[in-house]
């Protein structure tokens, strides 16, 4: 079976600081993997290199055996990739569901020209992108906000319309970065059970960064760990858990004194 | 998700298009509207309001055109562009340039006097050159937006800035540098290209035909009229505009311009080619402004000349773009005319306009960023919402005002959602 | 060959005026990363402001004392420094939180506002006027036919003693550090003890007496000096500007470097293709440099965090 998405050997200096060192992944149509590490450790930054907004130095990129290296943000996304971001990046001024829309938007077939015309096809296409949003928003439990500004949305629910947002470029891959950080239990519960119903109802494979261990190690199916840009383990949820390295990355080396009491 | 979008999609555009004659006139029926609004302004009011007010209903209708085309950039794209007058420049003189050579190669010419024959009645001949080069003074504009746009677009903010206001001045210089407006006794001998050297220099292009006149049917001295409608032409291109800027905000795609000026590289990120929609913004607003430019350089007592097309203009329609507040289209409308008539009814304090403008600048940046309506419409804000709207709606039974509006989102997602108000899955016992 | 020599001083000269200029832009950018487009008509104010004291304080006989030009220098440059901080205080601190674009807009508010206000009646005036010779004009050396203006030397030199002093000031005192440490990150220097506020402060009045020199020594060197909304003010400072984004905005050995630069090819841009054209080659430079090196000859490539 051919992975959906593949990264084979990228590497990305800044100046003479490695931030990612040959890092290859394998994820499969509708999978749930994960990316753990440290803080700096350039879980971020792989996310930047797959999505087309760093160039890697090295390496290659594959979606659904399509080649996307030295391609466009934008190319990329339209190739079925999307992701959402760390810091929040939601259209603030925009309201709920045109924040979707124009994610939507990115797959009609009609132009500049047809939509100052008004014809027919891009009445329709408009049509079915506003539902099809409203569709997504309700999915995502949000459809009740979707008159409302962006900005003015609580913290959980502008997490879920990035989710919203990127799911409506209907991606094969979706790219989540640290979807849960800054919530509370209830809220995680809520996410992650979320996050595991996508990949059938949306046909699509899931990468995501986060900090919680706990969510990671439940529902990921497959769990990458990177320190210092160097991928330290891979491999499933028990194994990855009880890797000295990994340890040694997250805790630390007992002091000698300690070690010796 | 296991239905089939394409036969989807097409059954809904069958029902958008029950035959070709239905679906031109839903889309062109603004349009049709506009231009009979135009047409009422220049037979009925204009006349009314005599040759002072008619002068200033028409300065208030470029400066819309100008505005408005503005705004697609700094508002809706979010761009910092302060050249805009530099296409104004461009579009003008290359209307100019057909219109006063091209009257004299047609042999319209009226030997010695000032000023060319306006050839033909209303939508005669005369007024099809002029409509004809209107067109091509905005194409050259948006040709010039192309040039200057498709490599500075990438660049940041403030280096944008710089270029486009480089731009301006550039054009400027270069128009400084034609020779004199060859005369109409040599002229009908003249290539194109000889014309195109011979713009008039720094003094201006005299000579120009007045096509755009707010009184026509002032005659002069002789028995001739004075000039064509001017403000038929010029309110005609404002309707467009105002429906094209309209279209293109409620559009998905103009939600992604949108969205390219609140967040650049999450909308990158979400598939939107973020360079050809900054690129598409500003060749559109060229456009526009070369028309403006086109209108302006026919206006009866307006010698086109490269002084007053500077730095100074185009910061009088960033001020209005910003006061109005930028990405609104009613707003900026408002301050266009506003900022228009004010100079007009202070004339005694014209050595304080200016130092007042800026001061006024400084403190909305400050106080109140977002100018008059920020990013929302007139029919956006709260009080129109809670006392007009309704009042409409009983009145008028909610005419006019679109199907999206009397069925916002929250009832539309209500019917879609698979959960009921309670939070119970819709249909169970 | 003379015309050649010519050329040359003329060009060191103008580059010299122009770096003093192009100094303020790019210290006022490595402190809060914001083109301050008010700066050319601070500049503009020094012009003006040393030809009022000059007349004010009777030095337009025809023998001015050696402590004339000095004096000037000085109070114009303290005038236009003050002008600078509290243009900083008043229009820009308040939107130091805000978005990059409101404060551009503010910028050119203040622009317009000193230009047009400095046009006014009670103030400069709309009349174009004559810089008294504060400096005598007699030609110290003659070479190929050339005269080497005792003006031009003035220029060179005195600009040249306010560069190195800049450059003192920033490689080699404590305020220099502290300016250093504001430009690289804001906030950190201010958890290191630093007031970030009076640092910013003492750029802008830096930079703006620096505009201050050159407009004074422009006025000594060009002796007309045109009402303040005109257009040759405004092409002056976007050169001046093009001569820090050229050399690497940020960057003060960038700037001289630029500004010279500039000047260079617009000077002999004029004296060998057409005299009318100088501008144009100021901005087709800019274009060039835009777009294949923005950060300009040294400046450094910013990495946006996403």
């Amino acid at each position: 079976m051919t992975p959906v998405l593949e990264a084979k050997g990228l590497s990305l200096a800044f100046g003479g600081l490695k931030a990612v060192d040959d890092f290859s992944l394998s994820v499969p149509p509708r999978a749930l993997h994960g990316l753990i590490g440290p803080n700096g450790a350039g879980k971020t930054t792989v996310f930047n290199l797959l999505t087309g907004v760093y160039q890697a130095d090295k390496g290659d990129i594959f979606l659904a055996g399509q080649r996307l290296n030295g391609k466009k943000p934008s190319a990329i996304a339209q190739a079925g990739l999307a992701r959402t971001f760390q810091n929040i990046r939601l259209f603030g001024e925009l309201s709920v569901l045109d924040n979707v829309r124009t994610a939507a938007g990115v797959r009609a077939k009609s132009g500049l020209w047809r939509s100052l015309l008004r014809t027919p096809l891009y009445l329709a296409e408009e049509d079915a992108i506003v539902e099809r949003s409203l569709d997504l928003l309700d999915v995502l439990g949000i459809a009740h906000r979707a008159g409302e500004q962006a900005k003015s949305l609580p913290y959980g629910d502008q997490r879920r319309l990035e989710i919203a947002r990127a799911l409506a470029t209907e991606p094969k891959v979706l790219l989540l970065d640290e979807p849960v950080a800054g919530m509370n239990t209830q809220e995680k519960h809520a996410m992650r059970s979320l996050i595991e119903s996508l990949r059938s109802r949306f046909d699509v494979a899931i990468f995501l960064i986060e900090h919680d261990m706990g969510l990671v190690m439940d529902i990921c199916e497959h769990i990458t760990v990177l320190d210092h840009g160097v991928t330290i383990a891979a491999g499933v949820a028990d194994k990855v858990q009880q890797d000295p390295k990994v340890i040694e990355a997250y805790l630390g080396v007992p002091d000698e004194d300690e070690a010796a009491s | 998700m296991s239905r089939d979008p394409a036969r989807l999609l097409a059954a809904r555009v069958g029902s958008y298009r029950p035959n070709a004659i239905v679906s031109v006139l839903r889309s062109a029926y603004p349009v049709v509207i506009g231009l009979v609004i135009a047409l009422l302004l220049q037979a009925m009011i204009a006349p009314k309001l005599g040759p002072f007010y008619a002068k200033l209903l028409l300065d208030i209708g470029i400066a819309i055109v100008l505005a408005s085309s503005l705004n697609i950039v700094n508002g809706f794209a979010g761009q910092f562009s302060i050249g805009h007058a530099g296409f104004m420049m461009v579009g003008g003189y290359a209307a100019a340039l057909i219109t006063y050579y091209g009257s004299i190669k047609f042999g319209w010419l009226a030997p010695g006097a000032y000023g060319v024959d306006v050839h033909g009645g209303f939508l005669g001949s005369g007024d099809a050159l002029f409509l004809f080069s209107c067109v091509f003074g905005g194409v050259v504009a948006a040709v010039a937006g192309l040039v200057v746009g498709l490599p500075s677009l990438r660049l940041r903010g403030d280096y944008l800035a710089i270029v486009t206001l480089g731009f301006g001045e550039i054009v400027r210089v270069l128009v400084q540098q034609t020779s004199d407006v060859i005369d109409p006794a040599k002229a009908a001998g003249a290539s194109w290209l000889d014309a195109a050297k011979a713009l008039g220099g720094p003094l201006g292009f005299t000579g120009t035909p007045t096509y755009v006149s707010p009184t026509p049917w002032l005659e002069d001295a002789s028995g001739q009229q004075t000039g064509h409608a001017g403000i038929f032409f010029t309110f005609a291109i404002v309707s467009i505009l105002l429906i094209a800027c309209y279209r293109l905000k409620t559009s998905s795609h103009g939600r992604a311009l949108l969205a390219v000026r609140e967040n650049e590289i999450a909308a990158e990120a979400m598939g939107v080619n973020t360079s050809r929609a900054k690129v598409v913004a500003f060749v559109m607003a060229a456009f526009f402004a070369g028309v403006g430019g086109a209108l302006f350089a026919h206006e009866v007592g307006v010698t086109l000349n490269p002084k007053e097309l500077g730095f100074q203009k185009s910061i009088d329609i960033v001020i209005m773009v910003v006061l109005g507040g930028m990405g609104s289209i009613t707003g900026v409308v408002l301050a266009a005319a506003i900022l228009t008539l004010l100079p007009e009814l202070f004339r005694e304090f014209a050595e304080y306009r200016m130092p007042v403008y800026a001061l006024a600048l400084i403190i909305v940046m400050i106080v109140r960023p977002q100018g008059l309506f920020g990013i929302k419409e007139l029919w956006d804000l709260a009080f129109w919402r809670r006392y007009v709207v309704p009042l409409w709606r009983k009145v008028a039974g909610g005419w006019l005002i679109p199907r999206s509006r009397q069925h916002p989102p929250a009832a539309i997602a209500k019917d879609l959602s698979s959960r009921d108000d309670d939070g119970a899955p819709k249909g169970a016992p | 060959m003379s015309k050649l020599l010519q050329t040359l001083v003329n060009s060191i000269a103008l580059g010299s005026l122009y770096a003093l200029i192009a100094l303020g832009y790019t210290l006022v950018y490595g402190v809060l990363r914001f083109i301050n487009f008010a700066h050319s008509d601070v500049f503009t104010v020094g012009a003006w402001a040393s030809f009022v004291l000059a007349t004010t304080l009777g030095f337009a006989v025809t023998d001015t004392p050696m402590y004339a030009m000095p004096l000037i220098l000085l109070a114009s440059m303290a005038i236009c420094a003050g002008l600078g901080i509290a243009i900083e205080t008043l229009a820009y601190r308040p939107l130091r939180r805000a978005p990059r674009l409101n404060v551009l807009i503010t910028a050119i508010g203040v622009s317009l506002f000193l230009q047009n206000v400095g046009q006014l009646k009670f103030v400069f005036g709309t009349q174009p006027q004559r810089m008294p010779p504060l400096i005598e004009d007699r030609s110290l050396v003659e070479i190929l036919g050339v005269h080497i203006r005792l003006v031009d030397v003035t220029v060179v030199l005195l600009a040249g003693f306010l560069l190195f002093s800049l450059e003192a000031l920033i490689y080699r005192t404590k305020l220099g550090r502290a300016m250093r440490a504001v430009s690289f990150d804001e906030r950190t220097a201010s958890l290191m003890g630093i007031d970030v506020n009076r640092i910013i402060s003492i750029t802008f009045g830096i930079g703006s007496a620096l505009a201050a020199a050159g407009g004074l020594l422009f006025a000594l060197k060009y002796e007309s000096i045109k009402q303040s909304a005109d257009a040759t003010w405004v092409l002056l400072g976007l050169k001046a500007f093009v001569a820090a984004v050229v050399g690497g905005i940020g960057n003060v050995r960038g700037a001289v470097a630029g500004a010279l630069l500039i000047a260079f090819v617009e000077m002999f841009g004029a004296a060998y293709f057409s005299p009318h054209m100088r501008d144009l080659y100021v901005f087709v430079i800019l274009i060039v440099v835009l777009l294949v090196k923005p950060s300009g000859l040294f400046g450094k490539a910013v990495v946006e965090k996403v």
